[in-house]
C-alpha cells in the first residue's frame, strides 16, 4: 500500500507507522531509535507516498494498537467526526494545500480543530517547510482565560520562571520581581521547585499566592510539581490556580512520568473545584517535548515528533489554559543542533495550534547540545512571527536551577519592539498603572523602583 | 543627532537584590536589550560550560583518593567509547562494557544490601569537585546503619541507569548514583544523586527513581543532600519502593532558617 518508484529506486514502506517516520525531516533522536530514513532518497520518496495518503486512513491504521494504549483510545473515542467532515475528502497533500489557501481562514481552522487528530498535524507538518508552518500556525487563534485572557491577536504573553537553585523564598522573590518590572509574567508565573517535596511546593504555592493578591497582578501562579504533589497540596488546602504535569504521546510513556490520563482527570477536577479563576476556568499546564517517550522507551517504533503530536490530544482532553513545548531541553540526542531544535520547535508549535491549543514554546538548549544564542534568536523571532502565545522570561536566559539556557526578559521586550506584541491585555492595563510601560507599551526608563514595590526594598 | 552626554545604557534600580540569588538579574539594558558587558559575560560563561562537558574526568586520581580514605573502588566503563558516542547514544551509557561485565563477574560475589555508583555523567568537574566529600559522609552512614557495600563503582561515559545493571549484579535493595549533572551557565559543576530501591536493569524507569539534584556550592549543601538520601532510603525500606509514589517530607533546618529570613516582597 505505501509503495512508490523513485529515481530509479523501488521503496515499500510497509505501515503508516514507518511511513511516517522514514518522512520526517533528519533529527538525531530517529537515528538513535533506527526509525529514520537512511538517506535523503528515502526520506523524500516516503514524504511523496506519505502525501497520497487520505486522511482518513488515520482513523483505520492506528499507529499504536487501540488496545495497548490508552492515548490512542482517547484519540479514536474521542474523535469529532463532524468537524472532521470539511476535511475527511482530503489526502495529507491536499490538506497542506487546503491549510495554505485561502479557505483555511480562521473561522474554518477552529472548526476543524477537533476534528484533526495528532497524527494527521503530524503528516501535514512533515511535509511542509518552516515558512508553512509558520503561516499556518499565524491564521489558528486560541483563547483561553484564568485571570487574564491569553492568545488574542498581535498579543505575546511571557511565564515569569523565577528558579532559585535552593527554592530560597528571598531568591525567587528577587528574579520574580526583576521579571515584572521587565514586564514578564501574563502567561504564568510557574517555579520549577528544586525538589519534588510537598512542603517546599506548598510553601512557594502560598508565597507566590500572596504576592499576587498583594501587588493585584492579573495572573496565575504555577509550582511545576509532579501532579500527585499538587494534589497533595491542594489537600492540604494550598492556594493552587493551575496544575502542572509533563504529559507524552503514549500511554508507556506516561507510566514512565507516574501519570495516566485518570489521574489527570482527578487532577483537572481537582483544580476546577477550587474556583480561582476570575475570566475563565483553563486551569492546566502542561509541558511536552520530543523524545520523551523514546527517552522513555516507550515509542513504539514512532518517530518522536508523531509521538509529541500525541502527546497534544491528552492536553487537548483538560482545555489547558498553557501548553508549553520545551524543545530543547531534552539534549543533542534527540535534537542534535540549533537547526533540528529549531525546525523542532516550530513543527510542535503548528502542531499544536492546529489541534486548538494555547501553544508556547520554551525556546532553550542545554550546553552539551551543538547549539547557541544566535540559534535561539531564529527560533525566539520565527515564534513569535508565527504567533506563538507565549514564551518563557529568565534572568540573563541562565536557569539557574534547570541548568539550561532559555530566553530572557530583554528576548521578550525585543520581540515586543520589533514585531509589535503587547501582553495580555489585562496585565497590560497593571503594568501601565504601575509605571512600568508607558502608554505605547514601552518599557518605562526608571530611575527609581515603582511606588507599588518601593516599600518592599 | 545624539547626545554625547546622554547614557546609552538603563540601569535598574533594583542591584541590592543580587545578595539574594545568582540569577542574572537587574542587567541594566542598552534600548531594551542586553548592555554589552551583560552579552560578553554570558558568552564567557557558555564557553566555560561547552568546555566543561567536554574535559574528561581523572578517574585514576579519584580511585587513589577513595583508595587513600579506606574506600575500595572498582572503576568500569560502559559501552559508550567516547564522548562524542556518549552524548548522541544515551542507550549505550546504561550499558556496561563487555570487559566491564567481566570486571564485575571477577570480582568477590558478597552479600550486599547497597551499591554506590560514581558516574562522570555531563559534567567531570561536578564529580572532581563534589564526589570524594560527599562520599566520606555518605559511606560512614549507610555503614552505620548496617548496610553492607561492595565497592564504590566509578562508571565512565555513565548514564544514570546504569547503576541498575551493577545493583542487580550484586542483588543490592538499595542503588545510589552520583552523577555530573548536565552543566549550567552558573553553575559548571552540580552534581545529582539518584536514588533507586530494587533497581532492575531495562526494567527501572525515571519514574522509579528519587533524584536530589544541584548540589554544588551555591546550591544544596553535601549535609542537606545526604540528610534527603538518608530520608528517602528510610522511607524506601519501609514502603519497599521508591520513586514518585516516595515523597521527600524532609524538614531541613537551613530551609526554616531561609524561611524565617525576610522575604522583601511580603514583608
Amino acid at each position: 500500500m505505501y509503495k512508490t518508484h523513485i529515481a530509479h529506486q523501488a521503496y515499500d514502506f510497509k505501515t503508516l507507522r514507518n511511513l511516517m517516520a522514514k518522512a520526517t525531516p533528519a533529527r538525531s533522536g530517529d537515528y538513535l531509535a533506527g526509525v529514520a530514513a537512511v538517506d535523503n532518497l528515502e526520506r523524500v520518496a516516503a514524504q511523496w507516498v506519505l502525501a497520497d495518503v487520505p486522511l482518513k486512513r488515520f482513523l483505520n491504521e492506528a499507529l499504536v494498537p487501540y488496545e495497548q494504549d490508552e492515548v490512542t483510545r482517547l484519540i479514536i473515542d474521542e474523535h469529532d467526526s463532524a468537524a472532521f467532515a470539511a476535511i475527511s475528502h482530503l489526502t495529507v497533500g491536499d490538506f497542506r494545500n487546503w491549510l495554505l489557501s485561502e479557505q483555511a481562514t480562521t473561522a474554518t481552522l477552529t472548526a476543524i480543530a477537533p476534528g484533526v487528530m495528532p497524527e494527521m498535524a503530524a503528516a501535514v507538518s512533515k511535509i511542509m517547510r518552516i515558512q508553512d508552518l509558520i503561516l499556518v500556525a499565524k491564521k489558528c487563534r486560541v483563547i483561553t482565560s484564568f485571570r487574564n485572557t491569553i492568545g488574542l491577536e498581535n498579543r505575546l504573553s511571557t511565564r515569569l520562571q523565577p528558579n532559585h537553585p535552593t527554592d530560597n523564598p528571598a531568591g525567587v522573590a528577587a528574579s520574580l520581581l526583576d521579571g515584572l518590572l521587565y514586564g514578564c509574567g501574563d502567561a504564568v508565573i510557574g517555579i520549577n521547585p528544586a525538589s519534588d517535596n510537598l512542603e517546599a511546593t506548598s510553601r512557594l504555592l502560598h508565597m507566590l499566592h500572596d504576592v499576587i493578591e498583594r501587588y493585584q497582578i492579573p495572573t496565575q501562579s504555577c509550582v511545576l510539581a509532579h501532579v500527585t504533589t499538587t494534589l497533595k497540596a491542594i489537600e492540604q488546602g494550598a492556594p493552587v490556580d493551575l496544575v502542572f504535569q509533563s504529559i507524552a504521546g503514549t500511554q508507556k510513556a506516561n507510566d514512565s512520568f507516574g501519570i495516566n490520563l485518570d489521574l489527570l482527570q482527578e487532577a483537572h477536577l481537582a483544580a476546577l473545584e477550587l474556583g480561582g479563576g476570575t475570566l475563565g476556568d483553563n486551569c492546566m499546564y502542561f509541558e511536552t517535548g520530543q523524545g520523551s517517550a523514546l527517552s522513555a522507551n516507550a515509542h513504539h517504533g514512532l518517530d518522536q515528533q508523531t509521538c509529541e503530536a500525541r502527546a497534544y490530544a491528552v492536553a487537548r482532553k483538560f482545555k489547558p489554559l498553557l501548553v508549553n513545548t520545551v524543545v530543547g531541553f531534552i539534549g543533542p540526542e534527540y535534537l542534535y543542533d540549533g537547526k533540528q531544535i529549531i525546525r523542532a520547535g516550530l513543527e510542535d508549535h503548528f502542531c499544536g495550534k492546529l489541534l486548538g491549543l494555547p501553544m508556547g514554546c520554551d525556546v532553550c538548549y542545554t550546553n552539551h547540545a551543538e547549539a547557541d544564542q544566535d540559534d535561539m534568536d531564529m527560533l525566539l523571532t520565527q515564534l513569535a512571527v508565527a504567533g506563538g502565545t507565549f514564551i518563557m522570561g529568565v534572568p540573563g536566559a541562565d536557569d539557574v536551577m534547570l541548568n539550561y539556557q532559555s530566553t530572557s526578559f530583554h528576548d521578550a521586550l525585543y520581540l515586543r519592539q520589533v514585531l509589535g506584541l503587547r501582553p495580555a491585555p489585562e496585565f497590560e492595563l497593571w503594568l501601565q498603572q504601575h509605571g512600568i510601560f508607558n502608554a505605547d507599551n514601552q518599557l518605562q526608563h526608571l530611575t527609581d523602583v515603582p511606588a507599588l514595590f518601593k516599600l518592599s526594598l | 543627532m545624539s547626545n554625547i552626554n546622554e547614557p546609552t545604557i538603563a540601569q535598574d534600580p533594583w542591584h541590592s537584590l543580587k545578595q539574594f540569588t545568582p540569577a542574572r538579574i537587574a542587567l541594566g539594558r542598552a534600548g531594551i536589550s542586553l548592555p554589552t558587558r551583560a552579552c560578553l559575560d554570558f558568552q564567557l560563561a557558555h564557553a566555560l560550560a561547552r568546555d566543561a562537558v567536554n574535559i574528561p574526568l581523572d578517574f585514576a586520581g579519584l580511585e587513589q583518593r577513595l583508595n587513600v580514605r579506606g574506600y575500595q573502588t572498582l572503576t568500569l566503563q560502559t559501552q559508550a567509547e567516547n564522548q562524542s558516542v556518549y552524548l548522541q547514544r544515551p542507550d549505550l551509557g546504561r550499558l556496561l562494557s563487555a570487559s566491564a561485565t567481566a570486571c564485575l563477574h571477577n570480582s568477590p560475589v558478597i552479600p550486599t544490601d547497597a551499591v554506590v555508583v560514581v558516574a562522570d555523567g555531563l559534567s567531570s568537574t561536578a564529580i572532581e569537585h563534589h564526589a570524594e566529600q560527599f562520599l566520606s559522609l555518605l559511606l560512614p552512614e549507610l555503614q552505620q546503619k548496617g548496610y553492607r557495600l561492595p565497592p564504590v563503582c566509578l562508571v565512565k561515559h555513565g548514564r544514570v541507569a546504569i547503576g541498575d545493571a551493577i545493583a542487580e549484579h550484586y542483588a543490592a535493595s538499595l542503588c545510589i548514583v552520583l552523577i555530573g549533572e548536565r552543566p549550567g551557565l552558573s553553575s559548571p559543576d552540580s552534581m545529582g544523586i539518584y536514588f533507586t530501591y530494587q533497581a532492575r536493569s531495562g526494567i527501572s524507569t525515571d519514574a522509579d527513581r528519587n533524584c536530589i539534584s544541584n548540589i554544588h556550592n551555591n546550591g544544596l549543601s553535601y549535609q542537606q543532600a545526604l540528610k534527603k538520601l538518608l530520608f528517602l532510603i528510610d522511607e524506601a525500606e519501609k514502603l519497599q519502593l521508591s520513586g514518585v509514589n516516595l515523597k521527600d517530607e524532609t524538614t531541613d533546618t537551613e530551609s526554616n532558617s531561609q524561611l524565617e529570613q525576610a522575604n522583601f516582597l511580603l514583608d
